[in-house]
């Protein structure tokens, strides 16, 4: 059986990567799609420690938790592109650094 | 038979509930004020006379008093009760105070002009100057209506309710009070006219004059009150016990018996109130005031107070005394102010020339007549004369006040100005002005006590009988020299007034007045003529066995029989038959050849010093002014202003200013402005450069936040896993 960590060094991987593009992108659709990467490292997580650990006493609690964070990740994705159109049709542009109303 | 005592109390209350509508609502329209005020008079009127008739119909208040009252002040364990009392003095009272009221009441209407256009010139504090109307092409001018007409009639009714609650009090305090809004509406009526600087003058001098004599008043009163207990007339008089403390138990004061002091005291508000000597001074330049004041306050009602104090505590005054027996203090200084005052301004009125001030210190005089009586026991007499004479002297003042309203009338239509008061420029008034003219005769005749037919003779004539039988022989012959000078001015006023021919153009284009002003006239010159009949003494020759002698036996009932005077004789009579008609005929005869206006009297041609003494007043006025106004001022000024209040205490005050202000500065410079500003300033700077600060961290790009938030969450997940990592080996 695959050890636990590989799945584990994925997971690890698959954020880093969405943190990246979350700090570093410039277009704010690219940041939504880094945090979809850390969403969907979350839940092999979630998944890989409920295989290894918590399915051989026939618990179902890790689905459940990927599943409520499937539903989240789409109701985010909803909220934020239309919170990302709106901007748009506002400030005729995506770019983050340019939405900066809210600076001291 | 209904109860009388509620319609007593509500005597004085319908003048005052006119005052305070026309003060409030009716102001601005003459009708509606004269309406109301002669409403509230008229209510007054006839409440009066259902009382006075009920009062002296069988079980009336001759046998016993009505009088009622109520709790009034707390004071201490008791009330002090207030109420009122009809006795037969009160009865009298109210005749002719309502009467004499509702007449000037009705004149005031025509005095004032009302109906009249409203001159152009006219200021409200200032005569009406008369105005001008353009009828069929031709400017008339006509006289103008008093600008201040509501006013007059405001202040008029709140004297009548002073004066109504003055008579049916049945308490000195009560009794205080109504003679203390007498004397304000006196005040206010003198100055009535107060853009004239006289006027105000005048009004002041009223009412610091006869202050000093309410405050002796005021005296005797807390006196009476911390030795009996009460200031109820009948509590005090009818009580034996309170009597006899009273004459038994000596003052602190020269001696007197508390009787003697509170006696002497009360009188001192007599002594200002009715204008006697040396306080007579105010009452002639009251004459400024519109002429029915002059009537109502300053010869009827007002001045009759004075005398009806003294007549309503004759009981202690004259406690102790009975016919016969030497006079008490109090009696012995009424008797001895009332003849020389009497005497004094009948010498004064000899020559003076404005129509108005010869009628004042006729009215001064004539009070000293009554004050006198009263001085010598002669209670019935002095009431009797108070009646009669509000009568005629009312009578008197509005005929000059016709005579002066004539004689404007002609100085309009001449157009040239003269003084419309002076005598001197009057003349032959009798055919243009006829109702004026008998009315008047009859109150003069009155006055100078014309035998059988006027009233003013029967009542002189017990005053006189009174003084010789009681033995009072040097104030008889004063009071009768008194008459005599009485009759003598009299008849020089009527002579230089109304007979003869007229000697000036405004005397022969003066004409009659309304009749809203002459029927007053008449009627008030009835009651002039008749009321002495009331009073004719049994004792008279040949009429007395025919009289009832009703006043006499109905005033008389008030008193003791031991102090009524049983002794009659003829001497008074015949000489009281002698001075009058010798004095109008001299009177007559020195002017009835008095031709032009500017002629010296003739009295002057004769006696040249004595009368200019008696034109100036024996200089009265002016020694008042230099011994007590002068002083006084100077004190007032330089004493009191100057040094007491300028210096100490303006100085002490700018002193202890400066102290404050040199510590309010002392404070400020050392404590507020670096600790307190200090404090607050540095915190707000503070406060400002942390912010200036912190701003810079709010760039307002999350990309960055999150940055910061990644690496703030790393670092802390290091230390929280490094301590977890030395946790598990130092367990492990």
């Amino acid at each position: 059986m695959i050890p636990l960590y590989w799945f584990l060094v994925l997971s690890a991987f698959l954020f880093s990567l969405g943190l990246f593009a979350v700090i570093t992108r410039r277009n704010t659709i690219a940041i939504l799609m880094g945090i979809e990467l850390m969403l969907n490292a979350a839940n092999i997580n979630l998944l890989s420690f409920w295989r290894y650990l918590h399915a051989p006493r026939g618990d179902m609690d890790g689905l459940i938790f990927a599943l409520i964070v499937f539903v989240v990740a789409a109701a985010e994705v909803a909220v934020g592109l239309g919170l990302i159109v709106s901007a748009y049709r506002r400030r005729r542009t995506v770019v983050a650094n340019e939405l900066d109303l809210l600076k001291g | 038979m209904f109860n009388i005592h509620p319609l007593i109390w509500l005597i004085p209350l319908p003048p005052l509930l006119g005052f305070l509508l026309i003060v409030l609502f009716t102001r601005r329209s003459h009708r509606a004020s004269h309406s109301v005020a002669l409403a509230g008079a008229g209510l007054s009127f006839v409440g009066s006379m259902v009382v006075f008739i009920k009062a002296v119909t069988a079980g009336g208040v001759a046998d016993s008093s009505f009088a009622a009252s109520i709790n009034w002040l707390p004071t201490g364990a008791s009330w002090l009760r207030i109420g009122v009392l009809v006795d037969p003095l009160t009865a009298v009272m109210l005749f002719f105070v309502a009467w004499t009221v509702l007449m000037i009441f009705i004149y005031s209407i025509g005095y004032h002009n009302f109906g009249q256009p409203i001159g152009k010139q006219d200021r409200p504090g200032l005569p009406p100057q008369g105005a001008e109307i353009t009828e069929a092409g031709k400017i008339h001018r006509v006289p103008s209506v008093e600008p201040m007409y509501a006013r007059f009639f405001a202040l008029l009714s709140l004297f009548a309710f002073a004066m109504y609650l003055l008579v049916v009090s049945d308490n000195l305090l009560t009794l205080y009070i109504g003679w203390e809004i007498m004397g304000f509406c006196s005040y206010f009526l003198i100055g009535f006219w107060y853009g004239k600087e006289s006027a105000r003058k005048a009004g002041i001098k009223a009412f610091i004059t006869t202050r000093i004599g309410d405050v002796f008043m005021l005296l005797g009163m807390v006196a009476l009150y911390s030795v009996t207990g009460t200031l109820n007339f009948h509590e005090i008089f009818s009580n034996p016990e309170t009597m006899t403390l009273l004459t038994s138990t000596l003052s602190p004061v020269l001696g007197l018996n508390w009787a003697g002091l509170i006696g002497l005291l009360l009188f001192c508000g007599t002594i200002g109130k009715s204008a006697q000597f040396p306080l007579h001074v105010w009452l002639p330049d009251a004459m400024e005031g519109p002429t029915p004041v002059s009537a109502m306050i300053h010869a009827a009602t007002m001045v009759s107070a004075g005398v009806y104090l003294s007549a309503r505590m004759f009981p202690l005054m004259s406690a102790g005394w009975h016919h016969g027996a030497p006079l008490t203090v109090p009696m012995m200084a009424m008797a001895l102010i009332g003849g020389f005052t009497a005497l004094f301004t009948s010498t004064i009125a000899l020559a003076q020339n404005d129509i108005k001030r010869v009628l004042a210190y006729s009215t001064i005089s004539q009070l000293g007549y009554m004050i006198a009586a009263l001085g010598i026991g002669a209670f019935t007499a002095a009431v009797f004369h108070l009646v009669t004479h509000a009568f005629f002297k009312a009578l008197l003042f509005l005929g000059s006040g016709s005579v002066i309203h004539g004689m404007e009338h002609g100085a309009l239509h001449t157009g040239r100005h003269i003084d419309a008061q002076d005598m001197r420029h009057m003349g032959g008034l009798r055919k243009k002005m006829p109702v004026t003219f008998w009315t008047f005769l009859a109150g003069g005749l009155a006055l100078s006590g014309f035998p059988l037919i006027t009233a003013g003779f029967w009542s002189k004539d017990e005053i006189l009988s009174g003084a010789f039988g009681g033995g009072h022989l040097a104030l008889f012959i004063v009071l009768a020299v008194t008459a005599l000078l009485t009759a003598f001015y009299t008849a020089r006023q009527i002579t230089l007034v109304f007979l003869s021919k007229p000697r000036s153009d405004a005397a022969a284009y003066a004409h009659e007045t309304k009749p809203v002003m002459t029927v007053p006239l008449v009627v008030l010159a009835l009651f002039a003529v008749t009321f002495g009949w009331v009073g004719i003494p049994h004792a008279f020759p040949g009429l007395g066995a025919i009289s009832p002698a009703w006043f006499q036996s109905f005033v008389g009932s008030m008193l003791s029989p031991g102090s009524v005077s049983e002794v009659h004789s003829n001497i008074p009579l015949v000489v009281s038959i002698l001075v009058s008609l010798g004095g109008l005929l001299l009177g007559w005869l020195v002017y009835r050849g008095y031709e032009s206006a500017l002629e010296p009297d003739p009295l002057q041609k004769r006696f040249g010093g004595v009368f200019r003494l008696l034109e100036h007043k024996y200089w009265i006025d002016e020694l008042y002014q230099k011994v007590v106004i002068n002083p006084l001022l100077w004190l007032a000024d330089r004493v009191i202003y100057q040094f007491i209040d300028l210096r100490l205490i303006d100085g002490f005050l700018h002193g202890l200013a400066a102290a404050g202000v040199w510590l309010g500065n002392l404070l400020r410079s050392k404590f507020d402005l670096p600790v307190v500003n200090g404090a607050g300033d540095n915190l707000a700077g503070g406060t400002r450069g942390l912010g200036a600060f912190l701003r810079r961290l709010q760039t307002g790009r999350v990309q960055q936040y999150l940055a910061i938030a990644v690496a703030c969450t790393a670092v802390a997940a290091l230390i929280i896993l490094s301590y977890l990592a030395k946790a598990q080996a130092g367990s492990g």
